[in-house]
């Protein structure tokens, strides 16, 4: 039909055009910065402005802590070599940091012992922490409580090995009856471990060496942060089992069991840790047998436990209802009975949902833990607000205490919480 | 469809206790009472027995008893005269002001964190992402005292306002920040009903016309709704709505005389003005930036939690940005936001017994502190204390039920 051949085209180009490099304004940091910072008129407005707020958050502290003196003896002489120019006084930090970290009164050539422990309680966490690492070492986090004991407390090592040999008998006697029943198991297991706990009760004290190979520290003399994070780890692993069992009543079909635990979470949860730590420091010890001089810590430890477990219980209950009815239809239709139903199918599933909230609340718990300090015993806090300050050497060196105090806080709550972030994802079986 | 029922009738046997569906929930419960009836005895026992041992007895008596004890921030009257009853009272009203100040302020920083959180601009989300952060992350105790500590070692004494040479100045001649508290100029009334005494009567008034405005200029957008749900046109009611809250006041607050008092160095303290001791300012203050972060995440997860098809289905039906937000986004994620908010404000509410930590008067320093302390009276005082945040808490969990009831999705 056309008679016009393939020379009446004047060019056709055979090659694509390589792509030409965007315009400056459109490409690598200037583009970044066009779409981000300034975009808008109100937009730069705010970016000039947070400029500046950064600006003067680093003039105040940059010089501060560069121009920090890390080695003298008091604040006296911490002045007199800063001369005038503005810089903060470290060497408070280099000073009393067995203070900060140990309380005042733990013996100084034992710092070891809770130092050991602590590195214990990260093989210890390990395990809990990563699904991945072989099975095998939780028995390091099974051993770790009574291994943390000794090490912190000393005294005779009988205590926490009966304590140890209590639970043995006690898992001893389930394994062999959660077969036939667990209820059966279960209480037959507590049962043992009583036992073997207020017989070897009465054996402890004439096997209690004179002279026992680790020191005995009373708890009065725990302070510092080390007060912080045992009150924290101890609080949230009793409250966990105890959360647990108050959801399940919770959601429980008998009424009686329902409300006693809607009761006790519904109060704990209303009133403030504060009072609940006075309850420990000036009316629980009317509640205990006359005579039995049921130390501070271990009250507080009981206060700040009932306290957590009605927080964790109210998480789970969250994880319980979440769980579709199908779950649990599916459970009854397979014939399991309630506590099969709950170990093998619901908790498993409800635990999982709830892990971001319980790692809340052991965040918040953990934050709380300075609260003590307001009943007089020697936390991280109590510790600066008390003896450091007090005292002639340190009186008025405020920002460095705090700040050092807010880090080491910081610390642990930040990497909890991006664990926790991390967890989640890693649970996350939904394909999305 | 069968079921295979319980055997029926027969004969009842002891271990169909246990074993029969029918009688096992029973026994259970029967043994839980049992248990905690002789749990229940046994800590009653220890606590006769104990307060027998210390010659002490259960007494409320001593609220009746003279306090003995000085408070320095009182809402109401209050001298060391007064009854322990009087001095938990000044306590329960300073709890009160300072969640109530606390909420208010801790809900600004919060929504503002929130929303800059998600800005297009990648410096502001930065920057209140690390806002969060560190507050969320760092006890709330320690916050306060660094701020007590601003407050009283930082701040200058009222000398350095003295003098030709003063070091310091108050900020437009109106506030005074001192290490003693923070001076703001007081409303007073020169032409007030029943002079300085009544004084209470002229803001009862302020109020009951603040009261009557809000009712009138409600019943005003409710009329314009009606009108313009029949002619489809809506009238302008921003002037006249800006007219019955203003004017009103303005000429009430005119007839009565307002006036302000300012803060003036008188020998060797602020005079005049209202004081705000410090430790008010420090509870305040670090509890509305501590739970703003708080607060903060929560008006982010709510603003994300309505999906973006939301905001695209409302541009396509013609609304305009502002009418997107108040009309279709606000209200989808005000339901995520206000019930934890709400229980944000529970936290405020508790978290100010801190007080103790700085010496502000609340009803922890007060009942669980001082009187505690003087009359030795451990479990009366606690337990009021308790049964103080229990009905606190009660009642804002009540509020917040009532207010899920009205805005629950109204399922069919």
């Amino acid at each position: 039909m056309s008679d016009t051949p393939a020379q009446s085209v004047a060019f056709v180009r055979e090659t694509a055009i390589p792509p030409s490099p965007a315009p400056a304004n459109a490409s690598g940091i200037v583009k970044w910065m066009r779409d981000n910072l300034f975009a808008t008129w109100p937009n730069a407005l705010l970016t000039i402005a947070s400029i500046y707020v950064i600006y003067l958050i680093l003039a105040g502290t940059m010089p501060w802590i560069f121009n920090g003196v890390w080695n003298t003896n008091s604040l006296a002489e911490c002045r007199e070599v800063l001369d005038g120019t503005v810089g903060a006084c470290f060497s408070v930090l280099t000073e009393r940091w067995n203070q900060l970290l140990f309380g005042f009164k733990y013996p100084v050539d034992q710092y070891w012992r809770p130092l050991t422990a602590f590195l214990l309680m990260f093989a210890a966490l390990a395990p809990v922490l990563f699904f991945d690492l072989p099975r095998k070492l939780l028995i390091i986090t099974a051993l770790f409580p009574f291994v943390a004991y000794w090490l912190i407390w000393g005294g005779t090592i009988w205590t926490p090995l009966f304590a140890l040999l209590g639970f043995v008998a006690g898992y001893l006697v389930y394994a062999r009856f959660v077969t036939q029943s667990f209820a059966v198991g279960f209480f037959g297991g507590v049962f043992a471990a009583v036992v073997v706990w207020i017989v070897t009760g009465y054996i402890t004290p004439m096997l209690a060496p004179e002279q026992p190979l680790l020191e005995a520290v009373p708890s009065r003399d725990l302070g510092g942060y080390m007060l912080n994070m045992m009150l924290g780890l101890t609080c949230v692993s009793l409250s966990l089992p105890l959360g647990i069992a108050l959801a399940l009543g919770r959601q429980s079909s008998m009424p009686l069991i329902k409300w006693i635990c809607v009761i006790f979470i519904e109060f704990i949860r209303g009133v403030p840790l504060i009072t609940l730590l006075f309850v420990a420091n000036v009316m629980l010890a009317y509640f205990f047998p006359p005579g039995s001089g049921v130390d501070l810590f271990l009250r507080v430890v009981i206060m700040i436990t009932m306290f957590s477990s009605a927080y964790i219980a109210e998480v789970i209950r969250g994880g319980l209802a979440a769980l579709p009815k199908g779950q649990y239809e599916a459970a009854d239709s397979l014939g399991l009975d309630y506590p099969q139903a709950m170990r093998l199918i619901i908790l498993p599933q409800a635990l999982k949902i709830s892990i971001p909230g319980i790692v809340n609340i052991a965040v918040g718990l953990f934050k709380d833990t300075t609260l003590v300090s307001v009943i007089s015993m020697f936390d991280i806090l109590g510790m600066i607000r008390g003896p450091i300050l007090a005292s002639t050497d340190w009186n008025g060196v405020y920002w460095e205490l705090l700040g050092f105090a807010c880090v080491v806080f910081f610390v642990v709550c930040y990497s909890i919480s991006q664990y926790s972030q991390w967890l989640e994802r890693r649970l996350a079986t939904d394909h999305r | 469809m069968t079921t295979i029922p319980d055997p029926q009738g027969g004969t009842f046997r002891l271990s169909m206790l246990l074993n029969d569906t029918r009688y096992r929930s029973m026994t259970l419960q029967a043994i839980a009472a049992l248990i905690l009836a002789l749990a229940l005895f046994y800590l009653y026992s220890n606590l006769t027995a104990n307060l027998r041992a210390a010659g002490l007895n259960i007494s409320f008596d001593f609220l009746g008893a003279p306090a003995g004890y000085d408070i320095n921030q009182t809402l109401v009257d209050y001298n060391s005269q007064s009854s322990n009853l009087r001095a938990a009272i000044v306590g329960i009203l300073n709890t009160l002001l300072v969640a109530f100040l606390a909420c208010i302020t801790a809900t600004i920083f919060g929504v503002l964190a929130g929303v800059l959180r998600l800005s297009n601009n990648w410096l502001v989300s930065k920057l209140m992402a690390f806002y969060v952060e560190i507050f969320r992350n760092i006890p709330v105790l320690i916050w306060i005292i660094i701020i007590f500590t601003i407050m009283t070692a930082v701040m200058p004494g009222p000398r350095a306002f003295r003098g030709d040479a003063a070091t310091s100045s108050m900020l437009m001649d109106l506030f005074a920040f001192t290490n003693r508290g923070v001076y703001i100029p007081g409303p007073y009334f020169t032409r007030g009903i029943g002079g300085e005494e009544g004084s209470v009567v002229n803001w009862l008034l302020v109020i009951g016309v603040l009261v009557a405005s809000y009712f009138s200029a409600r019943f005003m957008t409710n009329r314009a709704n009606a009108i313009q749900a029949d002619t489809g046109i809506r009238p302008n009611t921003l002037w006249t709505n800006l007219a019955i809250w203003f004017v009103p006041l303005i000429v009430l607050l005119f007839i009565l005389g307002l006036s302000w008092d300012i803060p003036a160095l008188k020998g060797f303290n602020f005079q005049g003005g209202i004081k705000i001791g410090g430790p008010l300012i420090a509870l305040w203050f670090a509890l509305s930036i501590y739970t703003g972060a708080f607060i903060a995440e929560n008006v982010r997860a709510g603003i994300q939690a309505v999906s973006k098809g939301q905001t695209e289905a409302a541009s396509a039906l013609g609304l305009r940005g502002n009418r997107v937000m108040s009309l279709v986004v606000l209200p989808q994620a005000l339901r995520v936001i206000i019930p934890p908010l709400i229980s944000q404000y529970l936290n405020i509410t508790k978290n100010s017994s801190l007080a103790i930590a700085v010496g502000y008067a609340d009803i922890t320093a007060t009942l669980g502190g001082i009187t505690l302390n003087q009359t030795g009276r451990a479990i009366e005082c606690v337990l009021l204390l308790m049964l103080f945040y229990l009905v606190i808490s009660l009642l804002i969990s009540a509020g917040m039920n009532v207010y899920n009831n009205a805005m629950k999705l109204k399922e069919r």
